[in-house]
């Protein structure tokens, strides 16, 4: 992403930019930027009625003529719409500057794609974590991505994994009948019918041609990645594919738990992987949160999970200097809620600035992030033990109000799981 | 016009009453059993010793499955290549998918279930399961197999079969002419096992231990000769299997039936699928609803172990054949009902499970069955007390391993599933809880 234009105050906040996407991942980050309320500008078309009075004197009035105009228009951001797989933004809005087709307070959506010029304005300042996210955007070296295919019998799952994005880019099911008494032929012929199809569907997503190649990981439980790697080695002799022949180094064969894109992290994490992988920001945050879960194991009290329980831990100085650390999902700061949003901007400040804390900031859209959403979306690993501050939060709610709970509607087969 | 046309008219259903047709047959005690266990444990070479023993596979079968063993240097894998049909579980010497076979005793029509043991297939190992009414647990007894098993999947595959609702099982002592049939070799296996199975919830008394040796076919169909093994006085394998008790089976109840497998059963019969009848009964003729698809079928034809029949009932395995639907519909783990009582879909469930490792909000995969798909663990709702199924504790932070919980599940799509069902939790490979649907 190129920065064209900037007049941002940065002691205050206020002011606007304008910026200019190149690559897909880019989007992501404008996803990120652009929230309710901010005002946007560019380009756009829309369809307006145009009066003419060429139809004569015959009709009751004058007709209407459909049009479909280019214009740059200003619109007060309502909501936005992020197709991954597109990468397309859509902000939808009402117009804020009146122009010749459009009323002020008309409904517009404009859409934001890759080589489209845009001109960002918040009305209520640019907080420090879309700062980051602009400097992180407008670094000049282009993103490292890596394809994945993560499979089991019958299922493979193609994505491709970006510093921010893990993308499945095409499942592929095909029901492979099983063994049976004295016939595997089905099953062997499914088997190789499920290889043909996962290796032309990888074709049609993956460039061959780039140089470098993008590296390829193909992942399984058991050895089905090695079988189909097999198959495509074959393949590619025996068709004499140039472009896949010379692409086969560029392949990694590991070990995954199973064929869902959630098993995608064990593969990453894999010894084999490690070396690979040049920009391994997806694999410092996987690694971080095996960390932090493992911390949550142990039950030592310098985990901590809930954003109640992580305000309050950071309140009580214990994610500082020497080893804390605060993992937020950037979901949170996607909230449309604007009190929302400033919390947690002004807990990764004070954690960053004043407590001296490091501060990690998870995409959504990957593996890791995913997982910190599970847990309420920011967890912390703290720097001294703070047993019972769930208690705390317990007993702080139970003062402000009068528990209303029941309890107790279990009963039931229990006794079959555990006598 | 009508006279024309070639297609074979759809069967007409009997309409029987499934059940009387049932008690007035009489018929022999029919059971299923899983064989579970470490990898290289002997399991599929157990399995093909005992066919081999009941002359259900014969001498002409073996010797060329020797022959290839040879080939490849594998001769000590013939009798497991019985049950290890495809050219990957051969090539590899380890079984990927379960394996159904018949055979059948004075007593008792059996049906085997040959789980693989591997860690990686435990899904494959799920489905087998689901399908038995009892396990047969094998032990590998030789110098540090049998504690390399217990770290490894011994124990999980004992408590998978447990809390999948399994209450009889047969130990079968494997190997044991490696460990020169030594009376305290068994006796330490049987104590560390009985310990563990009891704290695991089996009754002692369903616990069944048999020192066997798979290989050379010692103890599996014929007792082991008195001059190796003086001390041992028990029953052979073939003797314990069939004094397991029979399970009672839920007739009355709505059909289901969970699809294992999708196949072409030959030309005649383009569209099949097998699995087992959870409960309730069906017959040829019958109109089914394949669920979560919602498409309708009818059964042309039904087969239990290779055999032609006009009905079957909860318990049994069954291949039915099918017309009237596309198999695209059809997926590993959907559920067969009657038109009349379909299975709800749902895509979040509460669940009361008991713990295997630390539970965390966060993804897993869910099994019930041959059924899996992936979701996650949305919130952890409580812990319950062990005996009373209180609540113990609301909104825990973590579950410890060993405590129930009741946590709320949410999938990726929308599943088949009903309260009473019983699933497998599975995170990164490993078992993480099991338990039951609410």
């Amino acid at each position: 992403m190129r920065l064209i234009r900037s007049a941002i105050d940065r002691r205050r906040g206020e002011g606007s930019c304008t910026l200019l996407p190149s690559e897909p991942e880019d989007m992501w980050h404008i996803y990120n930027l652009v929230r309710p309320g901010d005002n946007l500008r560019a380009d756009t078309i829309r369809k307006v009625a145009k009066e003419s009075n060429a139809g004569g004197e015959t009709d009751a009035g004058s007709r209407k003529q459909i049009q479909r105009a280019h214009i740059t228009l200003t619109i007060t951001v309502k909501s936005t719409d992020f197709d991954p797989a597109s990468s397309k933004l859509r902000v939808s809005g009402q117009c804020s500057v009146e122009n010749e087709y459009v009323e002020l307070g008309q409904h517009h959506t404009i859409e934001l794609e890759t080589e489209k010029q845009f001109t960002l304005e918040k009305v209520d300042g640019w907080d420090s974590i879309a700062l980051d996210t602009i400097r992180e955007a407008c670094k000049p070296e282009r993103s490292a991505e890596l394809w994945a295919i993560v499979m089991q019998d019958g299922l493979a799952n193609i994505c491709v994994v970006t510093p921010y994005q893990t993308l499945v880019k095409q499942k592929v099911e095909v029901s492979i009948p099983k063994k049976r008494i004295g016939g595997v032929d089905q099953h062997e012929k499914a088997l190789g019918k499920f290889h043909g199809v996962v290796l032309s569907t990888m074709l049609r997503h993956l460039d061959l041609t780039l140089t470098p190649p993008p590296p390829l990981l193909i992942a399984s439980p058991g050895h089905y990645a090695q079988g189909f790697f097999k198959y495509m080695q074959e393949t590619a002799k025996t068709t004499s594919n140039k472009p896949l022949i010379a692409f086969l180094p560029s392949v990694v064969v590991t070990h995954s738990s199973t064929g869902q894109v959630s098993a995608l992290n064990t593969a990453l994490n894999s010894p084999a992987m490690k070396n690979k992988l040049r920009d391994a920001k997806y694999a410092t945050e996987s690694k971080l949160m095996d960390d932090f879960q493992t911390g949550l194991r142990l039950d030592n009290g310098k985990a901590w999970y809930g954003p109640e329980e992580v305000t309050l831990a950071v309140e009580k100085g214990g994610v500082g200097r020497g080893g804390g650390v605060l993992m937020v999902s950037n979901s949170l700061f996607r909230s449309n809620d604007i009190e929302e949003r400033r919390r947690w901007v002004a807990l990764v400040d004070r954690v960053r600035d004043v407590e001296g804390g490091e501060v990690r900031i998870l995409s959504s859209l990957h593996e890791s992030g995913k997982r910190l959403e599970g847990l309420g979306g920011v967890g912390a690993i703290l720097t001294f033990p703070m047993p019972g501050l769930d208690e705390e939060i317990e007993e702080a709610k139970v003062a402000a109000k009068v528990g209303t709970e029941t309890g107790g509607e279990g009963e039931g087969d229990v006794g079959l799981i555990i006598n | 016009m009508a006279a024309l046309s070639v297609a074979e008219p759809t069967k007409k259903s009997k309409n029987l009453n499934v059940v009387e047709e049932y008690e007035k047959t009489n018929p022999k005690k029919s059971a299923s059993f899983v064989v579970i266990g470490h990898v290289d444990h002997g399991k599929s070479t157990l399995m093909g010793r005992l066919l081999f023993d009941l002359k259900v596979v014969d001498q002409r079968t073996l010797d060329k499955l020797r022959k290839e063993a040879d080939a490849i240097g594998k001769s000590s894998f013939a009798l497991a290549w019985v049950m290890d049909e495809t050219k990957e579980e051969r090539a590899r010497g380890v079984t990927v998918d379960f394996a159904t076979n018949y055979f059948e005793t004075d007593a008792t029509k059996f049906t085997i279930l040959d789980a693989p043991g591997h860690r990686d297939f435990i899904p494959n190992m799920i489905a087998g399961a689901s399908q038995a009414d009892f396990a047969v647990l094998v032990i590998d007894s030789s110098t540090n197999s049998f504690e390399s098993g217990l770290k490894g999947q011994t124990k999980e595959h004992a408590l998978l079969v447990r809390s999948m609702g399994v209450q009889q099982l047969i130990i079968a002592i494997n190997k044991m002419d490696l460990a020169e049939w030594a009376e305290d070799r068994f006796t330490e296996i049987q104590q560390q096992m009985s310990a563990f199975l009891v704290a695991a919830g089996f009754q002692a008394q369903n616990i069944t231990f048999v020192p066997l040796a798979g290989l050379t076919g010692e103890n599996v169909v014929n007792p082991v000769p008195k001059d190796k093994a003086a001390w041992y006085t028990g029953p052979t394998l073939v003797s314990a299997l069939d004094g397991a008790r029979a399970t009672t089976r839920a007739m009355e109840k709505p059909l289901r039936l969970s699809i294992n497998d999708i196949f072409r059963g030959g030309v005649i019969n383009p569209l099949s699928i097998s699995g087992r009848i959870d409960q309730g009964t069906l017959q040829a003729g019958d109109a089914i609803v394949a669920q979560p698809a919602g498409e309708t079928a009818s059964i042309k034809r039904i087969e239990v172990a290779s055999q032609e029949v006009d009905w079957a009932v909860a318990g049994q395995i069954v291949i039915l054949h099918l017309t009237d639907i596309d198999p695209i519909h059809l997926r590993h783990g959907d559920i067969v009902c009657h038109l009349s009582s379909p299975i709800t879909t749902i895509t979040e469930f509460n669940a009361k499970v008991l713990a295997f490792e630390h539970l965390l909000p966060g993804f897993v995969d869910v099994h019930r069955g041959p059924l899996h798909v992936s979701g996650k663990i949305k919130g952890l709702v409580a812990t319950l007390d062990k005996s009373s199924g209180e609540i113990a504790k609301k909104k825990p932070r973590i579950v410890q391993p060993g405590q129930v919980a009741r946590v709320s599940v949410e999938m990726e799509k929308g599943m088949s599933l009903e309260e009473g069902m019983r699933i497998v939790l599975r995170s990164e490979g490993r078992t993480i809880g099991a338990g039951l649907l609410e």
